[in-house]
């Protein structure tokens, strides 16, 4: 057995201090009792009260609630079929150039996603609003969407989409029945993985956010110009509870299919 | 006997279930199955045996419907099936990886092609149950392949392509993963379901004994075409040629010259050895290449020369190879050529006839062998 030496022990509090810090500073002075934000004043859960009070707020919320949920499903169905050709179409003319394109976002700086497409919106007089930012957030998220899924899809054996051919199935209740179901693990963390990406975007959005809609990290970016409020704190302690279980349970679900396909491959070594 | 012996090839007024018609298969300029033509018939068990990689799966997965000929038809019940899609064939295969789904029970393995064709869940219901009877699984009805033994799910496998009572059962290695008790149980279960469902099966296998024992007729194939299609004793018996002796079996080839004498051919095959003796079918001219394929059970080994055989030669014992109930004896003659001769140990070890380095005579009929061309 390795045991903590006094070394090990020190940088891991260190590596830790580093990342949670502020997320802990932040987190605690959301339940502080003073206006003032760096003076301690006791506990009190009254800032998440005003919060509920505030309709700036709320309204944001409600507009990233609606645009997460919305861009996040239409990604992961966009990713997913992506995803499908990617890994199942074999050689077709052009492959390389395709996936080179489907990938590239991922690496493109938001400054110049965001900057496209605002230029792209206003080229075909689309009026900037919700619509808009589902549009930026799908596109954005969807390629990493398809990247989860095509992992998984790799090693998915093909021999079972036959199989439910082979029984009578259509093409297309071949991969609702069969591919679906098996792949439905990565597909959900795709999903989550999608969802978390659009509830935190703050660049993407501003740009393609119109003055009706604003989401919530912009209305934080904006309002903390005028100074940090304890109320901030407290909508952004929900904030970060809100992804951390959502990347908290993509990973659980990931291990849990590694896990299960793990079990799978052994009990198929021993056969 | 009097039953009617079940051969359908013979009977010109048959109607074969499954016709191949000048079928080639190309994968790029690879040839997987070369111009086949031969007919599968009705309630046939028929088996595909061969190296690896000479086109048994292909051949299957044409069947299918997974794959399309490249040239050539193939006919089922009359009807051309390359414009039949997978799912609208009266035909189930049987994967070599079984390819259960891992999210169903098994249960649900066997009923999902049954819930396809619409069927009521009674009817669903009473032919499940009846598929977990006949494959002895009742009691993992419930469970996931994964919480299975591998030959349990090679069961679920066979159970969920028969469910739907198919026209063609295709087993593609069915027997692979299981050791030679349940092996040979399952080929029995097969037979049985056969007998009783009427069903005609196409099975692939690289285990000849398996071939042996269940097909009605045995295709020896080579190179994507098919060497010789015939009853498992006549593919055994009378081979067309040294590839299907070969590969059937253990056989000793002697190769020589054949010469035309009265009633059967005088073969001679090496400086100083005497002529044998064979009667053929086969016509052979005058100094014609030719091989004699001779299985070991049935070459006599005996210590002295036997008076009452035309074909005898000496030599002395290279190797043993004991098998249990037999032995078979590798007999070197004086040109180096070996002989194989077996015998039923009816003895014990101790008692053993013959041993290494023994000088013994190797002796057998005129109709013993089988004299091939090439
Ligand atoms: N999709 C494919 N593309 C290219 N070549 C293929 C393809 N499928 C099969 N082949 C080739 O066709 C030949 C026959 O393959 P097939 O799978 O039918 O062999 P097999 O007789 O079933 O062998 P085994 O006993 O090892 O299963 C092989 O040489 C194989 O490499
Ligand atoms: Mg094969």
């Amino acid at each position: 057995m390795r045991r903590l030496t006094g070394f090990n022990v020190i940088s891991l509090t260190l590596g830790f201090a580093f990342l949670y810090l502020p997320m802990i500073i932040l987190i605690t002075y959301s339940f502080n009792s003073s206006k003032l934000v760096t003076v301690w004043a006791g506990f009190s859960t009254k800032w998440y009260g005003e919060l509920l009070q505030n309709e700036a707020f709320l309204d944001a919320a409600w507009v990233t609630v609606q645009v997460a949920v919305v861009s996040s499903t239409i990604a992961t169905v966009l990713g997913t079929m992506a995803a499908l050709v990617l890994v199942r179409a074999g050689r077709f003319p052009g492959r390389t150039l395709f996936s080179g394109m489907i990938y590239a976002p991922l690496v493109m700086p938001e400054v110049i996603t965001g900057l496209s497409l605002l230029l792209l919106f206003i080229g075909i007089g689309l009026d900037r609003g919700i619509f808009t930012i589902i549009l930026a957030h799908t596109t954005f998220s969807m390629c990493f969407v398809s990247v989860v899924v095509s992992s998984r899809l790799m090693t998915f054996d093909e021999s079972l989409e036959e199989a439910a051919l082979d029984l009578g199935c259509s093409s297309f209740q071949a991969f609702r029945l069969v591919t679906l179901p098996i792949i439905a693990p990565a597909v959900i963390s795709g999903w989550l993985l999608a969802f978390t990406l659009s509830l935190d975007d703050l660049v993407i959005a501003s740009f393609t956010a119109g003055p009706s809609s604003t989401t919530l990290p912009i209305k934080i970016w904006s309002s903390i110009r005028l100074g940090v409020s304890p109320e901030i704190n407290a909508l952004s302690t929900i904030m970060i509870a809100i992804v951390a279980v959502g990347v908290i349970t993509a990973s659980l679900i990931t291990k849990r299919a590694s896990l299960r396909q793990q079990a799978d491959e052994r009990a198929a070594v021993r056969a | 006997m009097s039953q009617t012996v079940f051969e359908p090839w013979n009977d010109p007024q048959a109607k074969p279930l499954i016709q191949f018609k000048n079928v080639t298969k190309r994968f790029g300029d690879f040839t997987a199955i070369d111009n086949q033509t031969f007919d599968i018939y009705e309630k046939e068990f028929f088996a595909l045996l061969g190296p690896s990689g000479c086109g048994k799966t292909t051949m299957m997965r044409m069947l299918a419907g997974f794959e399309a000929p490249t040239e050539g038809t193939i006919l089922l019940a009359g009807q051309d099936i390359a414009p039949i899609p997978p799912n609208k064939r009266a035909v189930n295969m049987m994967f070599q990886s079984y390819a259960l789904f891992p999210h169903l029970s098994i249960w649900e393995n066997i009923a999902f092609g049954l819930k396809r064709d619409g069927k009521s869940k009674d009817e669903i219901a009473a032919r499940v149950a009846e598929m977990l009877k006949l494959t002895r699984l009742e009691r993992f009805a419930n469970r996931k392949p994964h919480q299975i033994s591998g030959g349990q799910r090679q069961r679920v496998a066979l159970a969920r392509s028969l469910a739907k009572a198919p026209k063609l059962l295709l087993l593609d290695e069915p027997l692979g993963a299981l050791d030679a008790k349940l092996r040979q149980d399952t080929q029995f279960e097969l037979m049985d379901i056969q007998e009783t469902t009427g069903t005609t099966f196409v099975i692939v296998t690289h285990d000849q004994e398996e071939a042996m024992t269940v097909a009605s007729r045995v295709a020896v194939m080579d190179d994507g075409k098919i060497v010789q299609a015939d009853t498992p004793a006549r593919i055994y018996e009378m081979p067309n040629s040294v590839y299907v002796a070969d590969f059937i079996g253990e056989v000793t080839i002697i190769s020589g010259t054949a010469r035309r004498g009265d009633g059967a051919y005088e073969v001679s095959f090496a400086e100083g050895q005497p002529t044998l003796f064979a009667e053929s079918d086969t016509e052979f001219a005058n100094g014609q290449e030719c091989h004699l394929a001779i299985r070991p059970e049935k070459v006599s080994i005996t210590a002295e020369k036997p008076s009452d055989r035309r074909n005898a030669l000496e030599g002395s014992i290279l190797d043993i190879a004991y098998l249990g109930n037999l032995s078979t004896y590798h007999v070197e003659l004086a040109g180096g050529q070996i002989v194989k001769a077996q015998t039923a140990n009816t003895r014990r070890l101790s008692r053993r006839d013959f041993t290494w380095e023994d000088r013994v005579w190797l002796s057998w009929t005129d109709t013993a062998g089988i004299l091939l061309k090439g």
